[in-house]
């Protein structure tokens, strides 16, 4: 078994606030492979960008991150300086955003932003960074590469502005790849070609890839772990099999329910729907956050809700053992 | 791009020909020029003499062509005070207020622009408490008064620096201060905004995440997209400086062309007032053709069509 | 982090018109400039009562007293005596009154001016916008400085003159802002609404349209008004405004410019006089546009 290429243990991000500070991302851990695919799924506002922008030492300086471990490829990111962090950036771990429509500098050509991590982290020319860029926009399926290099943002469709996204994520070969919801702002008949073609070269390139997303129907395509968050903590995690053969957290079940399987579920029928709202996460937070939405919640939920873990790594924040009978 | 500048172009030629019509009119306004000409104790006769001399017996409009299709050769005829072609009299002047007016804008540009990006950089903070301040002191301060205070201070009390003239460089250094502080609140401001504005946008964490510099995110990633509307900014401002150049150049006694509309206004010389407001408004109207060319160039969405 | 369900920090949250009272209060630059211009305001009426001397009467055998920290002043001239003997406090007093009429009026009368035009060519768009957009361009190349010179000095300097040619020339920021406001509510809902129920052109911009712009023409107003009291201070100090002996700040500087070199305080007093009014007036202007659209603030 190789070493994980990026491990977390009890990151915890903290908002701070007039009077009060808000406890957006509370204690998550877990561990990637080279070539692995994990996937963070929740709802917005569940802490997946954070915990992404987390990673990349991207928060913002009101923000306040804690962590017992941040490593990346045998680094302690938490003991990064600025100046060492930049040359992770861009190189060695990179990041897709969710709006490909504004993501992109509006006065600079495409040919440009792509060619500027390359110039930034690699000794190259400004030749070979044009090279570099005209492979890797094959690489994504653009097709007349060359044109595109001297065209601007406002040129391209949105799938294609995505498309230069990932392109020039994958300038300098990183070896984690971080998507937050690279499809959200998308057509959905491109929202396919693009998980597809990120998938395909993760696995050509052997990244590490976390993909955020709140679409389970992508999770089930592309996923070998997945992480399930709910209010700023991960509720259960394991192997995409675990997760959707035998879901233990009730959150993630109702998440199943959720999803129209076809054959499964009859025309006309309602799609599953977990009432209830998400708690306040400011101030002390105390017991399991989904109580107030839980079917099978109980006086003991209040208390601390210490992680259950099985033998392969599933883990879950539950108090009923019972919880694996009920079926999705 | 192309169909872009003409149809400004096309603006630019109605807006001079209107601001002409209105400066020549100016002569019209006291009511009847000749008799204004002549002075109090000019007879009857003399002033009928001088209304044919100057053609004012002529209808309106008739006046106005000729007037115009000199003005368009350049020549705005005789000024009564000195007795010499307008033309030759203000191109003596002109190179003294552009030096000015270039000296103003690059001296407001260059506080106000570093100024506006480092408040952007740390709202808030110290500096960008300081920057506030200085804009606030220099939108309230007349600047006619805080040239006379430089003076007092920098010619008076320390004699570093001559009170008035034009005949070096030494000159030149308190109307700038005293023009570009006119300029700057403004621009920084602007800068400032902009900068606030674009700073929040999804590129700027693009550019972060590829690992870029702070120094290489704000000023190749923001101020080139913040700086758009400041570059309007700045030529507007220009145009309003070399208007407001006359109340600088008279306090310094700098003479240059705004120092030649004070003199000609307080001695009633018409043709040369009115060739002066034509051609402040003909330089307004090019630095904002000029701008608006620059940001298309500068905004590519506009430039590539 | 958008869902946070209504928890303690809203659950406590103030009614509007105690956070609108909080964020006026709270806003240094805003308190400032509402104190020291009313203070001004209240100098400007009681002018007659507080200078204790006519400005206009002359003392030759009184002349140049110096002001009170100086040596040699004369306790019944606080700020001492000008080239004429007249008093410099009372002078100064009455100048109050000239610039703030100069700036309520020319801003009146520019208000009045552009928010006509800038109302007319957002609501009605179309050709009526192209020319106010081009009588705009128009007004902005003329060199406002150069053509007000020229204009008071063919007519002659008064104050009417002055005002007038002021209020004729100052419009423009008027119509731009009034304009683009105009622009930004008038295809809302509820103008929409009150054109399907059939109102009348003039109900909806009195009635539906300039109640939610108003805020930006009074902002507009304050700084139109500090920009006249500077021109008519420039206009004066060059000699081509008010005629002397009006007592106008800008003419007093003027008059002092001549014996600055031995006594520099004839032009600091007024000069601070103007500069105390025009930032108490910009930091109003300011103020509400920060507390009126905190949206805006920058």
């Amino acid at each position: 078994m190789s070493d994980p290429i990026l491990s977390v243990r009890n990151l915890t991000i903290d908002i701070p606030m007039s009077q009060n500070t808000m406890h957006a991302v509370r204690g998550i851990s877990f561990d990637l492979k080279r070539g692995e695919t994990l996937c963070i799924v929740g709802e917005s506002g569940s802490g997946k960008s954070l915990t992404s922008l987390a990673i990349m030492g991207l928060l913002s300086k009101k923000l306040q991150r804690a962590a017992t471990r941040l490593d990346f490829a045998g680094i302690d990111l938490m003991s990064q300086k600025l100046r060492q962090m930049r040359d992770l950036r861009g190189n060695r771990m990179a990041m897709i955003f969710q709006e490909p429509m504004t993501s992109l500098n509006p006065a600079y050509t495409i040919g440009d932003q792509l060619a500027e991590a390359y110039l930034l982290h690699r000794k190259a020319t400004r030749v070979q960074a044009r090279m570099r860029a005209i492979e890797l926009l094959g690489k994504v399926g653009i097709t007349a590469a060359e044109n595109r290099l001297s065209q601007y943002p406002h040129q391209l469709s949105g799938g294609l502005r995505q498309r230069v996204m990932i392109a020039m994520a994958l300038m300098c070969e990183p070896e984690l790849i971080i998507a937050d919801e690279p499809t959200t702002a998308l057509d959905v008949t491109i929202q396919a070609q693009i998980l597809r073609l990120l998938a395909d070269l993760q696995r050509e390139m052997n990244m590490a890839m976390i993909l955020v997303t709140h679409d389970l129907g992508v999770v089930a395509r592309v996923a070998d772990k997945v992480a399930v968050m709910y209010a700023g903590e991960v509720v259960e995690q394991g192997t995409a099999k675990e997760i959707f053969g035998h879901p233990r957290h009730p959150y993630t079940r109702g998440l199943l329910r959720c999803i129209p399987v076809p054959g499964r579920s009859k025309p006309g029928e309602h799609l599953g729907s977990i009432p209830g709202m998400v708690p306040s996460l400011v101030g002390r937070v105390k017991g399991c956050a989904f109580r107030a939405r839980c079917d099978v919640a109980e006086e003991a939920c209040t208390a601390a809700i210490p992680e259950r873990r099985m033998e392969s790594g599933h883990a879950w924040r539950c108090i009923h053992q019972a919880a694996e009978r009920l079926s999705p | 791009m192309l169909v872009f500048a003409l149809k400004r172009l096309g603006l630019v030629v109605l807006v001079t020909l209107t601001v002409s019509l209105l400066s020549f009119s100016l002569l019209f306004m006291s009511g009847d020029p000749a008799s204004a000409i002549a002075g109090e104790n000019a007879s009857a006769s003399d002033i009928e003499a001088i209304r044919t001399l100057y053609g004012f017996d002529r209808p309106f409009l008739v006046q106005y062509g000729d007037w115009l299709s000199g003005a368009l050769r350049g020549d705005f005829g005789q000024s009564y005070y000195f007795k010499l072609p307008v033309s030759t009299l203000i191109a003596d002047r002109l190179s003294v207020t552009m030096l000015l007016g270039v000296c103003g804008i690059s001296f407001a540009l260059l506080t106000a622009v570093p100024l506006g990006v480092v408040a952007a950089m740390r709202p808030n903070s110290f500096i960008d408490r300081a920057a506030l301040f200085l804009s606030v002191m220099g939108q309230a301060m007349p600047s006619f008064w805080f040239g006379l205070v430089l003076i007092v201070i920098f010619s008076i009390q320390l004699n570093w620096l001559p009170p008035s003239g034009s005949s070096g460089w030494q000159n030149f250094i308190m109307p700038t201060v005293v023009l570009g502080y006119y300029a700057m609140p403004a621009i920084m401001r602007l800068t400032r905004a902009g900068m606030l504005e674009v700073l929040g946008a999804d590129y700027i964490r693009t550019a972060r995440a590829k690992g870029a510099s702070e120094m290489r995110v704000m000023f190749k990633h923001a101020l080139r997209n913040a700086i758009v509307p400041v570059v309007s900014l700045a030529a507007v401002q220009m145009g309003f400086m070399l208007g407001g150049s006359i109340v600088v150049e008279s306090i310094f006694a700098l003479h240059g062309a705004g120092y030649l509309a004070w003199e000609s206004i307080a001695r009633n010389d018409l043709p040369t007032v009115q060739a002066l407001i034509l051609i402040f408004s003909c330089f307004y109207i090019i630095f904002t053709f000029l701008s608006d060319l620059a940001n298309a160039w500068l905004d590519p969405r506009i430039r590539v069509g | 982090m958008g869902t946070v369900s209504p928890a303690a920090e809203e659950i406590r949250a103030p009614s509007p018109a105690a956070l609108l009272r909080r964020r006026i209060f709270g806003h240094y630059g805003l308190v400032f400039g509402i104190t020291v211009l009313f203070i001004i305001i209240l100098i400007a009426l009681f002018a007659p009562l507080l200078a204790g001397h006519d400005p206009y009467s002359q003392d030759l055998l009184a002349r140049m007293k110096p002001p009170f920290w100086m040596n040699g002043s004369d306790p019944d001239h606080i700020l001492g005596t000008d080239h004429l003997g007249r008093d410099y406090l009372a002078r100064l007093l009455y100048g109050a009154r000239i610039s703030l009429a100069i700036g309520f009026i020319a801003a009146l009368i520019s208000g009045l001016i552009g928010t006509a035009m800038g109302v007319a060519a957002g609501y009605f768009g179309g050709r009526v916008d192209l020319v106010v957009t081009f009588l705009i361009n128009v007004r902005l190349a003329m060199p406002v400085v150069l053509v007000a010179l020229a204009v008071v000095a063919i007519l002659g300097g008064s104050l009417h003159v002055v005002v007038t040619v002021l209020g004729l020339l100052l419009w423009d920021r008027f119509a731009v802002v009034m304009r683009s406001s105009v622009l930004q509510v008038r295809d809302l809902e509820y103008v929409n609404a009150a054109k399907a129920i059939g109102c009348s052109t003039r109900r909806i911009i009195l009635s539906e349209i300039m109640p939610n712009i108003v805020n930006n023409l009074i902002v507009v107003a304050t700084l139109e008004m500090a920009h006249a009291i500077l021109l008519e201070a420039a206009l004066s100090f060059l000699g081509l405004g008010v005629q002397p002996p009006t007592p106008s700040w800008g003419l007093m500087i003027s008059e002092g410019k001549q014996m600055m070199l031995f006594e520099p305080w004839l032009i600091a007093i007024p000069g601070i006089a103007l500069f105390i009014l025009v930032l108490a007036i910009n930091l109003l202007g300011d103020g509400l546009r920060d507390v009126t659209a905190p949206e805006n603030r920058g």
